[in-house]
């Protein structure tokens, strides 16, 4: 019966359903709008209704019109109560209409935070799933802070199906609520290894989204990742890993070494393009994020751009594309692999597909040299030409552009040239790039002198031609190039020919048309001709012809006083006073012209775009700071008044104090440049090979060829770049037969000098010098300018707030916010197993099952056990060690003669995720690596089998992030001081075992050396250590390691004011030495960092003690607040040396040294950011000379490297560039230059006090020896 | 992550539109209209990758789309995604389509739209791609039928569309 009634109602009401509305749109087709607005009505009319069917059937037809593009938020309450029906197809109905159209500002978005909950725990999979779909569209903050939870609970729900869709979610609710991500992740983790491949995948999903933003938290990933990347089968899954790991590898170049060879092996082996694809882009990743000296790779490079060239060639123009997409980023680190290639990228310029065209666009900015660019531009400019359609000619336009003016014109060997492809693209019609063009010949007019007067005559015949440009194109911004023009002509005003005409054309009428800054630009740079041709005009005595142009300005200026732009009026207004005063003196006979050119008297010079962003904030100046105290609120009334009656007589003083410094600076300035003049080993910024050639010895007798001004300047329409590119081929021809002859010479009289020719690009590519001899003028930066600009990220990015720390254990105040009180009415639900397991039971505890509550204590109690058997686990590691200093001396006897087994102290907590993680990547088969690298992946995972051997497995397995330092450095000399001289032979012997162990290191990092560029077969070095004797008597002597610096593996620089001091105990004595306490005054640089709740004068506690005859390790771990000065520090060691009756106190001083040697991190540095750190400028130069060494240059190389921690840069003969960097930052530069036995370091360092202080500890290692 | 999902015909007439960030209206209307103008007037053998530009989200963004007879799928999708990967999740998308209702033709998209979304909502949940697995996805999509079947059989049975 009732049925019946639902029925009729159903009949009556229904009277369009979707696919009704949807067969009427089509039917309407001429009044569209207007239908749907009558259907939009009867949809009003249905969700009055109370039938839920009903208003479920409007509600899906609104979806529809959203589509269409109506508005349909104002039903945004009808859909809430749709979702909130119990049965599926509406609520499935609701939750689509919701994802289409909800959003953060929906303000009924809060009234479903309970409905979504119930649905949420609903026993039926798929309400949860269509619950879980729909929140994914509309999710808020709020709701994300109020059903974390929830969905976290979801996560182990028993269906996979749910699973997979909650962990998915997650990344939602993380972005929205970023709160939640540290509780929630140790679950996600988990389902990384789900049995369900679904939820494996999501799983891997979101964690590849998340650490897409933010790599460095996800590092401690990798092994369980790699462990994925080698298991799965999963395409979809193995794609993402490996693009993670193409994330991954730029913080850490050790995972890219392990990463190398299971990708290469994918490589071969996949039949699936896209994983192939996405293997070669982490592989090019893994390649840039290595060295590019290693030569091992290159064998890997060859087989991506193997396989590059394979998708390339393919038919299928989405290979095509995506193999020019990847070549792209080979070409940053290995343009040579990629230019040999040139061939079939050119060829793909002609392609018919745009996207394809782009690509290929991108790539030809790495493949110009000096040889090829007027080609290359050539053939770019007849793409211009044909190009069709506006957008691509105008990244045709950029390109061009961006190709020439790459690294400061490097490859424009006549700018001439250059400037008529400028104005040749300025006939481009429909271009939105007039202002890249502009910009571009001011920059080259300003910065290369030689070319101003062709510039400028170029400039000239364009404001006359200016009608061409600015016929219909007012509005897509060519006329930007007459900005540039009328500066140019304006400012080197004194190389036109005919200033009158320019002056003329200047002011033309037709100029009022032109945008007002344009016009503004003519106005002020034809007052700057105006002065010039005055100058020309009373010097040739003609009197009236000065007074003839005067009048000329008076009359034409009005146009531009009558100007809108405020600008324009202004400047006009004050020129044609000034010209009309001007005028009355000329009427009195009086010669203004040298007056009115002294306002324009002077140089510009080019400023670095960035140099007011790097302009230091002086010591002792708080920006934040308040300069005068905000007035509190209630003052601030009273006050006021005040202010205004104040005398402002301050601003005076002030004023005057700028000018000072202005002068000041300038001097500065000046003396700097004399000091960079001097100085011959001061790289210019300008591009090195012209410098070079000025050096280089008969260079400059190779005739320039003076190219003929006469040529016809420009007839529009007819392309003349074309005749540079003629003239460039005699004149490189000609150059060559020179070249042919001087050789010959050359030969004869046998070389006397090698400039630096080696250092970049291929032979032949040198040989082409440049036309003219141009000074590139470089950009002027502030004194002392700042080395970083980073900081570019958006302050917005949504991620920024999950750049969360996840290795960190969980806080209470972290755990996921709990059901709130509200909440817990709609709870009835009996099957909700999700409840919350960190609920406290006092909320609610009428209404929690007795399930629910077991449910609650398991998984309390899984995470109880996961943290103990955590516990567990370290406790393990340490007593494994503890076994080792025992069990491990009859294994090896290089280690058991030497007894020093190692033991961490550092007070700072070091966390086993990390430490595993560095483990793991510590046995990457490191291709040259023997001893070491065997026994550490003997040792295995850390908490398996006990290890095996000992010696150097504790060693890599406790250094964190000092490790790679060790392997790096570990191989050197010993120090030798006073004290040693006195050692008695026993201890020498002791010391050449010590030496003997580290020669073990060294071999392990093999690779380092190569990279350092001592070659393998130049003679062995000597051994070297870096401990020292730091104090000694009858009972124990302490050896200390010269500090070492502990970066966080994060790279934080700025928590990177840490030094760990490794200090060797061994006892001398026959008695038990225990209760050993280190302590150091601290100074108010230097501070011992003591376990927490000790007091500042407190000692650290040396965590073992020592047997007869034993030594031991223990690393201390000190702040430092300055570097740049080396610190002293007075210590005392006191402990208790135990015999068999009695036990005596005993106390032993030292002096720690802190060098600034010590502050110093090993840094590799590639040779094109070396170079570009030189060029910078803001580095200040200092030098030393060492006299006497007798020593191998590789030999002398290494000790800098091994004891000062630099790493080579590049080495040529007897000359080699040196890196390092302090642990705050400070790039540190070296040229060292070797001749006879006299070596000299020239040396660069944004801290100049720093770098005297390194200097002079160099300058005391070789003079010790 | 993948930021819309757009289905329009031959002449840019929207199917189906899915975006998983939000947009006004108007604005969204403009993306499929430019999108459509993009999309339309490249050949047939070129290659399937577009860069989105400004259209939407910028530079990281690319359009990835098929044309299927008379109509186009269009994915909007960020670097994260791999592009060869998401050609294959579109082939995926018809297949199953073409499975649920039978050889799909433009007019199934037309009239129930609403499925489309329901198996879309199967495949890629919130931008990022849930299953990919296509017996998976035609299991729960038709286990859902059967439940909105089995509680809607009073007008299902008056209304038969198909």
């Amino acid at each position: 019966m009732a049925l019946k009634i639902v029925k009729g109602s159903i009949d009556r009401m229904f009277d369009k359903n979707l696919q009704d509305l949807v067969r009427g749109i089509r039917n309407h087709k001429e009044d569209e709008a207007k239908y749907i607005s009558t259907c939009i009505d009867e949809i009003k009319q249905e969700l009055k209704q109370d039938n839920i069917a009903v208003k479920a059937n409007a509600v899906c037809k609104l979806t529809y019109l959203q589509m269409l593009g109506y508005d349909v938020s104002w039903a945004a309450f009808n859909i809430v109560e749709v979702m909130s029906s119990s049965k599926f197809t509406y609520k499935r109905i609701g939750y689509l209409a919701a994802s289409q159209c909800f959003h953060e500002s929906t303000d009924v978005i809060m009234l479903t935070t309970n409905q979504i909950r119930k649905d949420l725990s609903s026993p039926n999979q798929y309400d949860t799933g269509v619950a879980l779909t729909g929140l994914s569209c509309f999710v808020t903050p709020d709701l994300a802070r109020d059903l974390a939870n929830d969905i976290m609970t979801l996560m182990s729900h028993t269906k996979p199906y749910i699973r997979k869709k909650a962990v998915l979610i997650m990344y939602k609710v993380f972005l929205k609520y970023p709160e939640s991500l540290r509780p929630a992740f140790p679950r996600l983790k988990e389902k990384l290894e789900d049995p369900d491949p679904g939820v494996q995948s999501a799983a891997v999903n979101v964690i590849c989204e998340l650490a897409r933003r933010n790599p460095k938290n996800y590092l401690s990933l990798a092994p369980l990742f790699f462990k994925l990347m080698t298991s799965s089968t999963n395409n979809w899954v193995l794609i993402k890993i490996i693009k993670l790991f193409g994330a991954l590898t730029p913080l850490e170049p050790r995972l890219g070494k392990k990463l190398i060879e299971p990708l290469t092996n994918l490589i071969h082996s996949t039949s699936a393009m896209s994983l192939l694809y996405e293997c070669v882009n982490t592989v090019i990743a893994v390649l840039i994020s290595l060295s590019s000296g290693m030569p091992n790779h290159s064998a890997s490079i060859q087989l991506c751009v193997q396989k590059l060239r394979i998708l390339i060639e393919d038919s299928d123009q989405n290979l095509k594309y995506l193999g020019l997409l990847a070549m792209s980023k080979i070409l940053k680190t290995h343009p040579k692999s990629v230019q040999s290639h040139k061939d079939l990228i050119l060829q793909c310029l002609d392609d018919k597909d745009e996207s394809i065209r782009l690509r290929a666009l991108d790539l030809l900015y790495g493949m110009v040299s000096k040889k090829n660019l007027m080609e290359i531009v050539k053939k770019l400019m007849l793409h211009v030409d044909k190009a069709e359609g506006t957008t691509y000619r105008d990244e045709l336009l950029t390109k061009i552009i961006d190709i020439c003016s790459q690294s400061n014109y490097q490859y424009i060997t006549n700018f001439e040239w250059y400037i008529s492809i400028l104005v040749e693209l300025t006939r481009l019609e429909g271009t939105r790039h007039g202002h890249l063009i502009a910009s571009q010949m001011l920059d080259v007019a300003i910065r290369v002198k030689a070319i101003r007067i062709f510039a400028v005559a170029q400039m000239a015949t364009l404001l006359d031609n200016a009608h061409l440009l600015t016929g219909n194109m007012q509005r897509n911004g060519i006329c930007e190039v007459l900005y540039a023009a009328a500066w140019i002509c304006g400012e080197f005003s004194e190389h036109l020919e005919n200033p009158m005409q320019t002056l003329e054309a200047m002011l033309r009428p037709k100029v009022a048309t032109l945008p007002g800054h344009i016009q503004a630009v003519y106005v002020q740079n034809a007052a700057k001709l105006f002065s010039t041709v005055l100058k020309s005009q009373e010097g040739s005595t003609e009197g009236t012809a000065a007074q003839e142009t005067s009048q000329l300005m008076i009359d034409r200026l009005p146009l531009f006083v009558q100007s809108a732009n405020l600008e324009v009026q202004e400047r006009a207004s004050c020129i044609l006073q000034l010209v009309k005063y001007i005028q009355k003196l000329q009427q009195k006979e009086v010669e203004v012209a040298e007056e009115v050119s002294a306002l324009f008297a002077g140089e510009l010079n080019p400023v670095a775009p960035k140099a007011q962003k790097k302009v230091p904030v002086p010591e002792g100046l708080d920006l934040d700071a308040w300069i005068n105290e905000p007035p509190s609120e209630s003052e601030s009334e009273d006050e006021q008044p005040k202010a205004i009656f104040a005398k402002e007589e301050p601003k005076h003083s002030r004023s005057r104090h700028t000018e000072v410094d202005e002068k000041e600076l300038a001097r500065r300035r000046e003396a700097r440049k004399q000091e960079q003049a001097n100085n011959p080993f001061y790289i210019k910024a300008s591009p090195s090979s012209q410098k070079v050639y000025q050096e280089s010895p008969g260079v400059e007798h190779i005739p320039v060829v003076q190219i003929d001004l006469t040529v016809p300047l420009k007839v529009p329409g007819l392309p003349m770049s074309d005749q540079y590119l003629k003239l460039e081929e005699e004149r490189r021809q000609k150059e060559r037969a020179d070249k042919k002859k001087k050789e010959k010479k050359k030969r004869k009289e046998k070389r006397s000098g090698r400039g630096r020719r080696h250092d970049s690009g291929p032979e032949s590519e040198e040989d082409i010098t440049p036309a003219h001899m141009v000074d590139i003028v470089t950009e002027e930066m502030p004194e002392n300018a700042l080395p970083s600009d980073d900081d570019d990220k958006d302050p917005n990015d949504p991620h920024k707030a999950l750049d969360i720390d996840l290795d960190k254990p969980l806080a209470d105040s972290e755990k996921l916010p709990v059901r709130s009180h509200r909440a817990a009415k709609v709870a009835k639900s009996p099957v909700e197993d999700g409840d919350a397991e960190n609920t406290p039971p006092s909320q609610e505890p009428k209404k929690k099952s007795s399930k629910e509550k077991r449910e609650k204590k398991k998984d309390k109690d899984r995470d109880r056990k996961k943290s103990k058997e955590e516990k567990k686990k370290k406790k393990h590691k340490h007593e494994e060690k503890e076994e080792d200093l025992l069990g491990g001396e009859a294994d090896e006897p290089v280690v058991q003669s030497e007894d020093t087994t190692e033991v961490v102290a550092l007070p700072t907590s070091t966390n086993a995720e990390v430490s595993d993680l560095d483990f793991w990547l510590s046995n990457a088969p490191v291709p040259s690596n023997t001893q070491e690298a065997a026994t550490v992946a003997a040792t295995a995972e850390a908490d398996s089998v006990p290890e095996a051997t000992s010696g150097t497995a504790p060693d890599s397995d406790h250094d964190e992030p000092k490790n790679s330092e060790l392997e790096e450095t570990k191989s050197s000399k010993h120090k030798k001081k006073k004290q040693k001289k006195e050692k008695e032979e026993k201890e020498k012997k002791k010391k050449k075992k010590h030496h003997h162990h580290h020669r073990h290191h060294s071999d392990g990092g093999a690779d380092e050396s190569v990279q350092n560029g001592t070659v393998e077969d130049e003679e062995p070095l000597p051994p070297m250590s870096n401990y020292c004797l730091l104090a000694e008597n009858s009972y124990i002597k302490m050896m200390m390691e010269d500090a070492d610096e502990v970066c966080d593996i994060q790279g934080n620089l700025q928590d990177g004011s840490q030094v760990v001091v490794s200090v060797i105990f061994e006892n001398k004595c026959d008695s038990l030495l225990k209760s050993m306490e280190f302590n150091v005054l601290d100074s108010l640089n230097s501070k011992l960092q003591r376990p927490e709740g000790s007091g500042p004068h407190d000692g650290f506690t040396v965590p073992f003690q020592l047997p007869p005859g034993v030594s031991n390790e223990a690393r201390l771990v000190f702040t430092v607040q300055s570097i740049v000065m080396p610190q002293k520090m007075k210590g005392t060691l006191t402990f208790i040396v135990k015999n068999e009756d009695s036990s005596i106190h005993e106390k032993l001083d030292f002096k720690l040294h802190f060098t600034c040697t010590s502050y110093l991190i090993t840094t590799p540095c590639y040779s094109d950011a070396f170079a570009k750190l030189l060029e910078s400028g803001d580095l200040k130069c200092s030098s030393v000379r060492l006299e006497e060494v007798n020593m191998p240059f590789h030999h002398l190389l290494a000790r800098i490297c091994f004891h000062h921690h630099f790493s080579v840069v590049e080495r040529i003969d007897s000359c080699a560039s040196m890196y390092s960097r302090s642990i705050q930052g400070h790039h540190v530069c070296l040229l060292v230059k070797t001749s006879g036995q006299t070596v000299s370091i020239d040396a660069k360092c944004d801290e100049p006090t720093l770098l005297g202080n390194v200097l002079d500890e160099i300058k005391q290692t070789f003079s010790q020896c | 992550m993948i930021r819309a999902i757009l289905i329009f015909n031959n002449h840019g007439k929207p199917r189906l539109s899915k975006f998983y960030e939000h947009y006004t209206e108007d604005t969204e209307q403009q993306i499929i209209r430019e999108t459509f103008h993009l999309v339309s007037k490249r050949d047939e053998n070129v290659c399937n990758f577009l860069e989105g530009g400004m259209l939407i989200g910028g530079s990281d963004y690319k359009l990835i789309y098929r044309h299927y007879a008379t109509l186009y799928f269009v994915f909007c999708v960020d670097s994260s995604e791999s592009e060869l990967g998401i050609l294959d999740l579109i082939q995926v998308f018809v297949e199953t389509l073409d499975k649920c209702f039978e050889n799909v033709c433009e007019l199934d998209l037309i009239f129930h739209v609403d499925k489309v979304h329901n198996i879309l909502a199967e495949m890629v949940m919130g931008g990022m791609v849930l299953e990919t697995n296509m017996n998976e996805i035609i299991m729960q999509v038709d286990a859902q039928n059967k439940m909105e079947k089995s509680e809607t059989f009073i007008f299902q049975s008056t209304r038969q569309d198909r």
